[in-house]
């Protein structure tokens, strides 16, 4: 994926809104400082890491300001739901046009993407679709 | 694990004064034209309007608007392009328009993808064109979208009321406002829908003619506000503007 413009500004609105979480998390955990946060990105949604990353170290302040960021990716896995057959995003052959559309809107993948063992649309994104808070660590207020 | 992208919904909509889900109990009673078409005569009064097509599988506004030539723009997310003094936004930007299959929890994560993304500014009135029925996307709008205030379409058959009554009494259970009930294609002087909307303690805001030239102002904003069917929501904007 491009370093573009157009890129930067879709994950500085997904790290805005993990920003958010995270301090609706802070205030009903009654925690004082955040030590760590554990993201888990979905490959489905072409979320480049670095841009992300830099997004939220730009929006991480006050109670967030020392959190080290984790960041997993995990591969988007897609199943079949009329033969069950299993294959990754990987092996999707899109255009660019086509992968843009989905890294907006990563159900879009069910215009663009039919299985590839028997032609279906109706499939099932098993795992890696997108943005996922896995956990937080802080310490809580006395 | 939680889902980041609700904890921002309410920060993207902030600047949005109302917001309007026009809905019915079933398909084909003109949801979409009376949303664009109510969205179109609110802005002509000088109102700052949005309209977002919620009907992912079967989106039609675009097509009544002719809104497929602009696109949105990215700014820290997406802002929604400006069409016929209206920012709109549909799914079929991404889509390029062709077939969108999707299951209830994937029209919930389209849904929350583009309230966590979609940036639209300051607005005196969002109007959604919302999917027929009670599914998935009717009852996330009710869970994501606090104070949605619902506009509701029937026709005057008896089959489209019976589905809009139960569409009534969940948004009554739900403790949802109901802005009132408008009755499209009327053709007679029956005051059927009437007669069983009031008694519901709903506003029937009035009727729509049923009106033949309709069809060949599709795609045509001007056009279709000189309609009969436009004249007639336009009367009735005023009452949904006054509606509390």
């Amino acid at each position: 994926m491009k370093w573009t413009q157009f890129t930067f500004m879709h994950e500085w609105a997904l790290a805005e809104a993990v920003a958010s979480a995270v301090l609706d998390m802070v205030d009903k955990e009654g925690l004082k400082t955040v030590s760590a946060i554990n993201l888990e990105v979905g490959e489905l949604q072409q979320i480049d890491l670095g841009i992300f990353r830099f997004a939220l170290s730009e929006l991480f302040s006050g109670k967030l300001k020392d959190a080290r960021i984790h960041i997993t990716k995990t591969r988007a896995s897609l199943k079949c739901r009329k033969c069950g057959h299993k294959w990754t995003f990987r092996k999707v052959g899109l255009d660019e046009s086509e992968r843009e559309a989905i890294h907006f809107v990563p159900e879009i993948a069910h215009v663009y993407v039919k299985c590839p063992n028997c032609g279906n649309p109706d499939f099932e994104v098993e795992r890696g679709r997108g943005v996922w808070i896995q956990s937080i660590k802080g310490e809580k207020k006395a | 694990m939680s889902d980041p992208r609700t904890a921002i919904i309410g920060e993207r909509l902030k600047d949005v004064k109302n917001v309007i889900a026009v809905s019915s109990g079933k398909g084909g009673v003109g949801k979409s034209l009376v949303a664009s078409v109510l969205a179109l005569s609110l802005a002509r009064k000088g109102a700052k309007v949005g309209l977002l097509d919620l009907d992912f599988t079967s989106p039609s506004s675009h097509v009544i608007l002719d809104a497929g030539r602009q696109k949105p723009k990215e700014d820290k997310g997406v802002v929604p392009p400006t069409v016929h003094g209206l920012r709109y936004m549909s799914v079929v930007y991404y889509s390029a328009d062709r077939a969108t299959p999707l299951r209830g929890s994937e029209a919930t994560d389209v849904l929350v993808e583009l309230l966590a993304v979609t940036r639209w500014g300051k607005l005196d009135c969002l109007v959604l064109d919302m999917p027929p029925g009670l599914g998935d996307v009717t009852l996330d709008l009710l869970r994501f979208v606090e104070g949605a205030k619902f506009l509701v379409v029937t026709t005057p058959s008896k089959l489209a009321f019976e589905t809009v009554r139960k569409l009534l009494d969940l948004l009554k259970e739900a403790k949802v406002p109901v802005i009132g009930v408008v009755e499209n294609m009327k053709a007679d002087d029956s005051q059927w829908i009437k007669g069983r909307v009031e008694p519901m303690g709903v506003r029937y805001l009035g009727a729509i003619p049923y009106d033949s030239r309709l069809e060949e102002n599709i795609g045509d904003a001007e056009g279709l506000l000189r309609t009969r069917f436009g004249e007639a929501v336009r009367e009735m904007t005023g009452k949904i503007e006054a509606s509390p």
